[in-house]
């Protein structure tokens, strides 16, 4: 009997155990960073707005809060990420090779880059599109005025390339392209006079003419030559770990249309709105399927705040872009728009 | 039967146990692509690039396939390195010999070169030259013309082009006196060997290489002209040049670079073959009346060369391998192409990186097989 008894025990045990950390098992890459203390976040070298680190090592950015949000979720403290700056041609190797978890590194979703290289997006954060920068002493005010011989700085390794040379073949106009590896490479060569025209998207384009040494000596045309959706970047094959930073995105976005705010966030729960009470975790079991407790979604909100607040802290406020643009909420005429947690 | 498996046992553990190593690497690089969605091929060497080289050596176009976009960076790797060697060597030996110059300005002159370049790191001096002296330079409607007609400017060293009407004609010249100055140098070997005579094969040669392509001129209708570089507006503040040959600010700092540091190692090279040839030869060669000039062409030099070459060698992998740090500053070299935008734009590091260090490699092992070539012909044949 007492056999008996100490065996159901430990099934029991053993059944809820497994129960609990289903979702855990399935996904290595949430079982690591649980163990390890911190998220793995990928970023860029310093983009203003993106992810950019001050004096003191702090990084801040939209980029960065989608990996502040993902620590918030599995590790319940938004500050437990160790961020990697990576160039862009280092970005999807440091991923694939698993030195980082998530890519948060204003990286444009492409079919090619989604479906040959092992990664997965998750989802966008941010709408953009390649536009040019030119010297307002030049004259131009808009690329039909782009004459043989132009020579264009840029990455090295992006979509920029490409976006360019569709560009210039189709107006049949030569060029030169100089392309560097660091962001700052190709903004102090522009500066110099190296090139006639800086070309990237355009909210780098905005993020780092704050960089050059005058800033008001400088204007985006306004022609928009691609679109560039923006957005995190996982490794393929943790279908868990891929819901979990789509959903932490997911979440920051629907806060925003239901008006949840990192100041509100605990008064909420008691909001007559069922939807608006299974995003800060008080009805409906939300974390389970990704192996998380319930509350998972209201830390994000409480730690990181939604869209809206973090776009206003990181872009809105700090002059680069202050108009959201498609960046606006779909109620709200922009592009913003996310399927329901429920 | 002991003695032998003494004697191969080790060998072929060693050997299992490298097979095992690469076997393991191998399959696990396998399984972790297998587990990623990566897949493993090199067929997309046939695909469109679809991205821009600065400039390249053979026409190149964004509608080339992969490995054309391969084949123009390569070229552009030999390049800075052909430049680099050619100028690291012409330094090299002069600041080599310097060095030994009896005159106390030269020779110190020389040895504080020798010292400064070889003892700052080699990235620092290409961002250097890159960053701070070339970006120095004025922009395309502020240069001044250097002899009237090239322009050094901070998009780049824009120099007139040659146009040439029958090249042919004038490479036939060419070839013609290359040839006319082998026979008469064995021609002349044979006199001094039989009859004890001395012909000026110097001053023939030098005839003969510019009389024969001057009379292609004259008589053979060839006709060179120059395509000047002439200022083109772009707008109203940003100009550039048209016509000519613009050589990208991003080529002339890394050559430089190249040429000034690997030049002191290879005046070191001199230097050490040079002392290397004891006095007495010299003595020898003077005490049965040659002069000077003959004892350094004759009985210094030969000797000399053959401490000079092996560590020259050396020198020159350096360089080859140290052009791949263009990438730092943008000339289009195999890193920065291949390794870089096509890597990126592929997502196949493994293959394309394997295909880079293969390239290296091979490179590398050209120039040492060339080196070790002419090594051998200068080498004391012993009879």
């Amino acid at each position: 009997m007492k056999r008996l008894t100490s065996l159901v025990a430990i099934l029991a045990v053993t059944f809820t155990f497994t129960a609990e950390t289903m979702a855990a098992k399935k996904s290595k890459t949430l079982k690591n960073t649980q163990k390890k203390g911190f998220v793995r976040c990928g970023v860029s070298q310093g983009l203003p707005g993106f992810s950019n680190a001050d004096a003191s090592g702090n990084w801040t950015g939209v980029d960065v809060d989608v990996c502040r949000a993902v620590a918030a979720a599995v590790l319940g403290d938004a500050n437990k990420v160790k961020f990697t700056p990576l160039s862009a041609k280092e970005r999807f190797t440091a991923l694939t090779s698993g030195e980082i978890d998530i890519l948060s590194r204003n990286t444009t979703w492409t079919l090619s880059r989604d479906a040959d290289i092992g990664l997965t997006f998750v989802g966008v954060n941010f709408y953009d599109g390649q536009g040019f920068m030119v010297r307002k002493s030049s004259g131009i005010t808009s690329t039909s005025q782009f004459k043989d011989g132009i020579s264009a700085c840029t990455n090295l390794g992006t979509t920029t390339e490409l976006n360019m040379r569709d560009f210039f073949n189709s107006k049949g106009i030569s060029y030169t392209p100089v392309t560097f590896e660091k962001a700052d490479e190709v903004v102090a060569a522009y500066d110099a006079g190296r090139c006639d025209t800086y070309t990237t998207d355009k909210s780098g384009l905005a993020a780092q003419r704050i960089k050059l040494s005058s800033p008001d000596d400088h204007v985006v045309l306004p022609e928009t030559i691609s679109k560039e959706p923006l957005g995190p970047v996982v490794r393929q094959g943790d279908a868990v770990w891929e819901d979990i930073v789509r959903w932490s995105l997911n979440t920051m976005i629907e806060a925003e249309e239901y008006g949840i705010t990192s100041a509100n966030a605990d008064s909420m729960k008691t909001s007559d709105n069922p939807a608006i009470k299974r995003l800060v975790g008080a009805e409906g079991e939300m974390g389970a399927a990704f192996g998380l407790d319930n509350e998972w979604n209201l830390r994000i909100i409480k730690q990181v705040g939604n869209y809206g607040e973090s776009y206003k802290r990181n872009i809105a406020d700090t002059g680069i872009l202050p108009d959201r643009g498609p960046n606006e909420l779909w109620t709200k005429g922009g592009i913003l728009y996310v399927p329901p947690s429920r | 039967m002991n003695n032998k498996i003494k004697r191969f046992l080790p060998q072929i553990l060693t050997l299992l146990f490298v097979i095992l190593i690469f076997g393991f690497l191998t399959f696990n690089a396998q399984i972790n692509m297998d587990n990623r969605g990566i897949d493993f091929g090199f067929g997309f060497l046939k695909q469109e690039a679809s991205f821009d080289i600065q400039f390249s050596l053979v026409e190149y176009d964004g509608l080339d396939p992969y490995w054309w976009a391969y084949v123009a960076a390569l070229l552009n790797t030999l390049l800075v390195a052909a430049l680099g060697i050619i100028f690291c060597t012409i330094l090299g030996v002069i600041v080599g010999v310097a060095r030994l110059s009896p005159n106390y300005l030269i020779r110190n002159a020389a040895a504080w070169y020798v010292e400064f370049f070889r003892n700052i790191p080699l990235l620092l001096q290409i961002f250097f030259w890159y960053y701070a002296a070339l970006r120095a330079l004025p922009l395309p409607q502020d240069a001044e013309p250097l002899l009237g007609v090239s322009y050094m400017t901070i998009k780049g060293f824009y120099i007139p082009a040659m146009v040439w009407g029958n090249l042919n004609i004038f490479l036939y010249s060419l070839l013609c006196a290359i040839i006319g100055i082998f026979v008469v140098r064995i021609y002349a070997k044979r006199l001094q060997e039989n009859e004890g005579k001395q012909l000026p094969v110097f001053f023939i040669s030098i005839g003969l290489i510019t009389i024969l392509p001057f009379l292609s001129f004259l008589l053979g209708g060839v006709t060179l002209d120059f395509d000047l570089p002439v200022l083109k507006e772009l707008s109203a503040t940003s100009f550039t040049y048209e016509g000519g040959i613009g050589l990208p600010p991003e080529l002339i700092a890394l050559t430089l670079a190249l040429s000034l540091y690997t030049a002191t190692f290879v005046a070191e090279c001199v230097r050490a073959g040079i002392q290397g040839i004891s006095k007495g030869q010299k003595e020898a060669a003077a005490s049965i009346g040659l002069t000077p000039n003959q004892i350094l062409k004759l009985v210094v030099m030969p000797q000399a060369l053959r401490i000079i070459i092996p560590p020259t060698t050396n020198q020159y992998l350096n360089l080859t391998k140290n052009s791949s740090l263009a990438a730092a500053i943008a000339y289009p070299d195999l890193v920065l192409v291949f390794a870089g935008t096509a890597l990126m734009q592929t997502g196949k590091a493994i293959e394309i990186v394997s295909i880079t260090m293969l390239t290296y490699l091979t490179l590398s092992l050209a120039i040492a097989a060339l080196m070790n070539w002419y090594n051998k012909r200068i080498e004391i044949k012993e009879k």
